[in-house]
């Protein structure tokens, strides 16, 4: 269990990001995670005050304030009837509605844990994420960044793909084996795959907007996975095609669906 | 130690806690006996409360979070309770029946949200409750006759 000597409700990003310049300190959004990690720090540091749990939907993109809930992700009617109805399939497999109401989008994208559904829909559809100091940063260049001691206040994901989600699991709600994000825009179609198990990472763009179950087989060929105690390297080389046939099948149907 | 002031099954109530406890530890030092851990991993839903009206884990809502909130507890809705556990009862969902407040508080939040829930959403819902003992068809069976009666549609 996590162990801390000091909770402070920030009352200021510039009170949390100053707080959060100490390797003793730690940002806690939904503390799903962080509470089974066993770290022990001198202050936690709280967001829920900021009124970061917004999301606002502009002309050409989403904002998510970092401390909204997969659930109200998910649940958003708007998010769901511009990029295929992805978030509503790519969460209800994460643990349980409750589990969904307390995790944050930005912890998890923040943590870009392994084994992460969100980080690869994420991935797929240009997301921006906006760093309280540093900006906007393009989240394909966040996924292969270090930890570091910014604060994550938003995410910006624009209008303009359609995507599909795909994964496997050993059983419903566990973490999954894989994950398959794929999106279609004006650039074609995009696969990500996520839980290899490892950062999730785009393995292919700008693809023909075609199920070629050709191409998906020499992708897995070159894509690096891993074992752990959920599958092997090489069961996950043989699923991920399958996968990503799938997932690109959909977004690609998806996407005839929204332009008719 | 820190003082919390929330509000507790519609009681204003004032809590001690540490820093680094959590919202289920609290509820348990005030003698709430119905929120219980079973998995230490975020999973299980047997510590679920409703904070501002809505299903969450106790177990993973830092305490200090709660200042101002409205928790509520199986014990702030014994109404609710005893109609859903005759449900459950009357479908031999109860076993060993330690799932079953954490189960109860997420289905009264299920039938505020989505009163006519399908059986794919009942499950969908529910997917963050665990039971060990009744493979969750007798609970199935429960919910659907609990939402009914809720909706005026049988009399108990």
């Amino acid at each position: 269990m996590a162990s801390y000597r000091n909770y402070v409700m920030a009352q200021t990003l510039e009170e949390a990001y100053a707080l959060n310049q100490k390797k003793s300190s730690v940002i806690v959004a939904g503390n799903m995670w962080l509470r089974m990690c066993g770290l022990k720090k001198q202050t936690a540091i709280d967001l829920s005050r900021l009124g970061l749990d917004k999301i606002e939907e502009r002309e050409d993109a989403f904002v998510i304030g970092s401390m909204a809930s997969l659930r109200d992700v998910e649940t958003h009617a708007g998010l769901n009837a511009c990029f295929g109805g992805v978030f509503a399939r790519a969460f209800a497999p994460i643990v349980g509605t409750q589990f969904r109401r307390g995790a944050t989008i930005g912890g998890s994208e923040y943590s870009r844990f392994g084994f992460s559904d969100v980080s690869a829909v994420l991935l797929a559809l240009d997301t921006r994420v906006v760093l309280y100091k540093r900006g906007e940063v393009p989240l394909s260049q966040y996924q292969t960044e270090a930890w570091d001691r910014d604060i994550l206040t938003h995410i910006v994901i624009p209008k303009g793909r359609t995507a599909a989600v795909e994964s496997v699991r050993l059983s419903a709600t566990d973490i999954p084996i894989l994950v398959c994000a794929a999106s279609v825009g004006a650039d074609g179609l995009r696969l990500v795959l996520g839980a290899r198990p490892a950062r999730a990472m785009i393995v292919a763009e700008g693809m023909k907007p075609e199920a070629d179950a050709a191409a998906f087989e020499e992708i897995a060929q070159r894509t690096a996975f891993g074992s752990n105690l959920r599958a092997s390297e090489e069961y996950r080389r043989k699923v991920a095609p399958v996968l990503m046939l799938r997932a690109a099948m959909n977004c690609i149907a998806a996407g005839e669906e929204e332009r008719a | 130690m820190m003082e919390i002031r929330f509000t507790l099954n519609g009681r204003a109530v004032t809590a001690m806690a540490e820093a680094d406890d959590s919202l289920y530890t609290v509820l348990r030092g005030l003698g709430i006996s119905s929120v219980k851990c079973g998995c230490e991993t975020t999973n299980c839903g047997l510590c679920t409360v409703h904070m501002d009206g809505q299903a969450v884990l106790s177990c993973s809502i830092p305490a200090p979070r709660c200042e101002g909130h409205s928790i509520v507890t199986l014990e702030g809705l014994q109404e609710e309770a005893k109609a859903l556990g005759g449900c459950l009862a009357d479908e031999g969902a109860e076993q060993c029946g330690f799932c079953a407040p954490g189960l109860m508080m997420n289905v009264l939040a299920l039938a505020k949200e989505n009163p006519a829930a399908t059986d794919e959403e009942i499950d969908a819902y529910l997917a963050g409750n665990l039971c060990r003992c009744s493979g969750y068809m007798s609970q199935r069976r429960a919910v659907k006759k609990y939402l009914a009666m809720a909706a005026g549609e049988v009399r108990a």
